[in-house]
């Protein structure tokens, strides 16, 4: 918990600035995330970080709702309502207005060079992410195993992903991890 | 991919015309297959070809939602997008409701995607916005947040009570691990086309941005700062070169 007057603006300044920056989408902005969350503000630990990533990832709904998790260890209900929103709404306005100004200029080049200039660089952002969360979800050996099983398995066949997750839970509860 | 139109026709005949979101594992099925679709699209040329390409695009728009309509709406997608919310819009916009044709969806999914932020959430408020104005895009944006939110929020209160036990404790390690093999493979699957295509500054950018916040673990807007720039540049440069 930080120890300045209120979190929940320590939380809105940190989600709405780090959503304009999530370029290819929440899962992007997890390394940020985490960065900030557990290096930064202390707000939770490694392991915790990594939970609440597979709450958010087990959960049904946008998987930004990670920042909600984040936002109720950090200040309650009112933390997690204050990070979803910081989150959500800025760029989901802009996104509003840039449509609303794009409306003239249909057939225009530039957005598709915008979109293919953005693509490396969110794919580079995944890649980090699926590193920061593996870092602290796999601590042992059969935990990396499990994770790489999961990888393929996804890669390669067209199971559903809630499967995965319900297996690894599973497998989890039966100690193996 | 290609084998996403064989599948949606697949999934069309197997299920009742009247039916409604109901079929996790079949809608799931499609979840990371279309979102993949969808971003190679973006990766290559402008949506023309719609992955539901087999609804008729002269069939009649429905008359604009309500304000009340559309947060059920988005309410309901969301809350069915186990894994991912795009496939259950897609169903529910064009196909479902028909509020949109596939193309139009495409154009739309494209424009929020090379914005920041999370992408089906700005592809609400922009839906809910070409038919209410702010306040439709309210309204969407709410369905869509608000009621997983409050689920969220229910499972942070137990996570926060029961976090502690062993075997909740052995469960979301499981679930963890899997998760992250998840997130590997999506990044494998939309790294393929960049492979493929044979283009190495792209993939340069890639490699560096992975290092940059992976491994150094610089701070995300320092690194964006430098590496936007130089890959709207080099972008543009490949297709100048290519068209000339």
């Amino acid at each position: 918990m930080s120890s300045d007057g209120n979190p929940i603006w320590g939380l809105v300044a940190t989600f709405g600035l780090m959503s304009l920056f999530a370029v290819g989408g929440a899962n992007a902005a997890i390394p940020e995330m985490h960065r900030i969350a557990v290096d930064v503000h202390h707000w939770l630990t490694d392991k915790q970080f990594a939970d609440v990533f597979a709450i958010s990832q087990l959960s049904p709904g946008p998987n930004v709702l990670i920042v909600t998790l984040i936002g109720y260890a950090v200040a309650g209900f009112a933390g997690a309502f204050a990070a979803t929103i910081a989150m959500c709404l800025p760029t989901a306005v802009l996104a509003y207005v840039v449509s609303g100004l794009l409306k003239g200029s249909r057939g225009a080049r530039w957005p598709a060079l915008i979109r293919t200039s953005l693509v490396p660089l969110s794919i580079g952002l995944m890649g980090a992410s699926a590193l920061v969360v593996s870092q602290a979800a796999d601590g042992t050996w059969p935990a990396v195993v499990l994770t790489l099983a999961a990888a393929v398995l996804a890669f390669t066949t067209e199971i559903n992903p809630l499967w995965i997750l319900l297996a690894g839970g599973c497998l989890g509860l039966s100690g193996v991890i | 991919m290609a084998s996403l139109g064989e599948e949606a026709g697949r999934r069309a005949k197997a299920i009742q015309p009247q039916e409604k979101l109901a079929w996790p594992q079949e809608n799931c099925l499609g979840v990371k297959q279309s979102a993949v679709y969808l971003f190679q699209m973006s990766l290559d040329s402008p949506p023309a070809a719609s992955p539901g390409s087999d609804i008729p695009q002269t069939v009649v728009q429905t008359p604009p939602p309500g304000l009340i309509a559309l947060f059920f709406a988005f309410a309901k997608m969301s809350l069915a997008g186990f894994g991912g919310v795009l496939p259950f819009a897609r169903r529910a916009i064009v196909e479902q409701h028909r509020w949109m044709t596939a193309d139009e969806f495409n154009e739309t999914f494209a424009l929020c995607h090379f914005l920041p932020g999370p992408n089906i959430v700005n592809l609400s408020f922009v839906f809910g916005s070409r038919f209410r104005g702010l306040k439709g895009g309210l309204a969407a944006f709410l369905g869509l947040v608000g009621p997983p939110m409050v689920l969220v929020m229910g499972l942070a209160v137990l996570y926060a009570d029961f976090g502690d036990l062993p075997v909740l404790r052995r469960i979301l390690a499981g679930i963890s691990c899997a998760a992250v093999g998840l997130l590997v493979a999506t990044v494998f699957r939309m790294m393929m086309p960049l492979i493929k295509r044979r283009e190495l500054p792209p993939l340069v950018l890639m490699v560096a941005v992975f290092a940059g916040i992976g491994l150094a673990r610089w701070p995300l807007q320092l690194v964006l700062l430098v590496a936007i720039p130089i890959s709207l540049g080099i972008t543009f440069l490949m297709q100048r070169r290519v068209s000339s």
